[in-house]
């Protein structure tokens, strides 16, 4: 870093960085502290506080942690056995795992389109096992399964790669001290790949906070989560500050939410992803 | 008092024998030192006292019970392992603790335990250090500390010098010398490093291809090797084919010399050790051989020949100075001939094969 020509090489990400975001995000802040004459106003930041759009954000805010959990609760014992598991090739399952990312996001959502509605996929399965069918789709269930499902291998990762670091001398090293196996994992295992869960859980928590693409296909305009309200503004209302403002409120909702999260790293291992 | 037996232990990874039905020891209050080259068995041995290994068959005993399948976590031993494997998320206070935590001692019992066990590794003041801004030498200190506290009966130590520079190596071990004396727990020891075990043990257990070679005091296996395996892992030695003519008489390389082993037979080919520092140089005819000088380095206390004997080099470690090409004389006085078996069996084949 002493080298001051190595900050040129750095020129080009920050132009890009300074063309396509910074910039956008002064256009955003500007619209969102003006009306459409443009005169300086705090309604569109104050938009927010519609019953409306409030009752949107706090359901984003549902379905975002119980994605976030989810993601978690499958990723972290998948890792473990990925880890621990006498797999010959571990690399290639773990390619598996990331395999769906290849494939287009869209279409993926879209899959699970099909496989959720009333004819689809799953309930011809159930009725061929003579179990009620379900009506998922256009239901919140049918949006955190679309979102669990694509936002898995982003906690999965992390947590993978942080237990693939820890040595095993220093599992044996508990054991030796007189840890059971319970032991081993609170005291040793879990502290040890927290910069891994934490990297997880801003991944999935935010883009499944400001997500609108899987609310709109999988449910169906029924669930109506605050990325879909600003959507709307911007494409049908046309109503641009109102979109503005309530994006930098819901920016706003991210930062913290990062920040709360990584103040918990204070390990600080350079786990973090973002 | 017997402390750890080992009976007939076998251990092997992929289809490979480490361990070959092995009888092994271990008496309270001893300094065991498990020595051999890489791959001989030594480490799974000490894994297999440590609960981290089970053998396929045989069985471990502590203070006479049978500990076999008994996990790491519930036997009084506690190891010392060789990249120190500190917990990195724990303070050096923490990391001491971690054992008597677990057991539920009170804080103050846990504090005087963390500031006695610093001053034991002369580390006193650096209980809120993070264990990843230490040293090596200093991480392996804490690393005996957090394993002491717990007062074991049997510390284990798996190479924990391996990694430190020769000068800190020499300096720990005179410190865990201190230590075990302090301490008065049994110490088993592994190590590749002859000079290590040949300064710190009681015992030896010298180890090759899965086999005991030879057990005994340090001075027991630097003096009477039992095998040509030992003679040559330990220190440095000219080994020859000899054959054994009579009692107290062996040739060597066509020469009559005289020994003063016994019970050999007659006409019998055995291995014949002489240390280097055995071997007397003298004046053309005044010695059992004659040979020429053909290298010379000077090593400080001694200087180090080769002496070129027909189509055998011989190994010469003496104070006086001799110019290369010169003439000379060998002489070695029969005590110091040290006469072995040829290997037989299978297990005694193991000693060459390494070489």
């Amino acid at each position: 870093m002493n080298n001051k020509r190595q900050a040129y090489l750095a020129a080009p990400y920050g132009l890009w960085i300074i063309v396509c975001t910074i910039i956008p995000l002064l256009f955003i802040l500007g619209y969102a502290v003006t009306n459409d004459a443009g005169k300086l106003t705090f309604d569109n930041l104050l938009a927010i506080a519609d019953p409306v759009n409030l009752k949107c954000l706090m359901l984003s805010f549902k379905t975002s942690i119980i994605t976030t959990v989810i993601c978690l609760l499958l990723s972290y014992p998948v890792a473990l056995i990925l880890n621990s598991a006498n797999i010959k090739n571990k690399s290639f399952v773990v390619f598996l795992f990331i395999l769906p990312m290849w494939m287009n996001f869209m279409l993926r959502i879209l899959a699970w389109q099909i496989i959720l509605s009333n004819n689809g996929l799953l309930n011809s399965l159930l009725s061929a096992l003579h179990i009620p069918t379900q009506h998922i789709l256009y239901t919140e269930k049918a949006v955190i399964l679309g979102m669990v499902y694509d936002f898995l291998p982003y906690m999965l990762l992390p947590i993978y790669n942080a237990l693939s670091r820890i040595n095993n001398d220093v599992i044996e090293a508990a054991k030796d001290l007189g840890a059971n196996n319970l032991q081993v994992f609170t005291r040793v295992i879990l502290p040890l790949t927290k910069s891994g869960v934490i990297s997880g859980i801003i991944m999935v928590f935010v883009p499944a906070l400001s997500s609108f693409v899987v609310s709109n296909v999988l449910g169906g305009g029924k669930v109506m989560l605050i990325g879909n309200v600003i959507e709307q503004e911007f494409t049908l209302a046309r109503d641009w500050n109102t979109g503005s403002g309530l994006s930098i409120i819901l920016m706003i909702f991210v930062l913290l939410a990062m920040g709360i999260t990584q103040k918990q790293d204070n390990a600080g291992e350079g786990g973090t992803l973002i | 008092m017997e402390l750890i037996k080992l009976e007939n232990v076998s251990k092997s990874y992929d289809g490979t024998l480490v361990l070959d039905e092995l009888d092994l020891t271990v008496n309270e209050n001893e300094f065991v030192t498990l020595l051999g080259p890489s791959g001989c068995g030594k480490t799974t041995t000490l894994r297999i006292i440590g609960g981290f290994e089970s053998p396929d068959s045989g069985r471990v005993f502590f203070s006479g019970n049978d500990i076999t399948t008994i996990s790491p976590n519930h036997r009084h031993i506690n190891t010392v392992f060789q990249k120190y494997a500190l917990f990195p998320h724990m303070t050096v206070a923490e990391n001491i603790a971690f054992g008597l935590k677990l057991k539920k001692k009170s804080q103050n019992y846990i504090n005087d335990k963390i500031s006695y066990a610093l001053k034991l590794v002369n580390m006193d003041g650096y209980e809120n250090r993070d264990t990843t801004s230490l040293s090596g030498g200093q991480q392996q200190r804490i690393a005996i500390a957090r394993a002491i506290v717990n007062e074991p009966k049997v510390l284990l130590l798996d190479e924990p010098l391996g990694a430190l520079d020769l000068k800190l190596r020499q300096s720990m071990q005179y410190e865990l010398m201190r230590l075990k004396s302090e301490l008065g727990i049994t110490f088993i020891y592994v190590t590749h490093d002859q000079e290590e075990a040949l300064t710190m043990s009681d015992k030896i257990v010298v180890m090759n291809q899965g086999y005991i070679q030879q057990i005994g005091s340090p001075e027991d296996i630097y003096n009477e090797p039992e095998n040509a395996f030992v003679a040559d892992f330990i220190g440095e030695s000219n080994i020859l084919e000899g054959i054994m003519l009579e009692d107290k008489l062996v040739s060597i390389l066509g020469v009559k010399v005289p020994c003063v082993d016994v019970g050999f037979g007659n006409h019998k080919p055995v291995d014949v050790v002489i240390r280097p520092e055995d071997v007397e140089l003298k004046e053309p005819g005044k010695g059992f051989m004659d040979g020429t000088i053909t290298g010379c380095v000077f090593k400080g206390v001694h200087y180090e020949y080769d002496v070129m004997c027909g189509d055998y080099e011989w190994l010469v470690h003496t104070t006086e100075y001799f110019e290369v090409g010169k003439k000379v004389s060998l002489n070695v006085i029969p005590f110091n001939i040290q006469i072995m078996n040829k290997p037989e069996s299978e297990d005694e084949e193991a000693m060459k094969e390494d070489e």
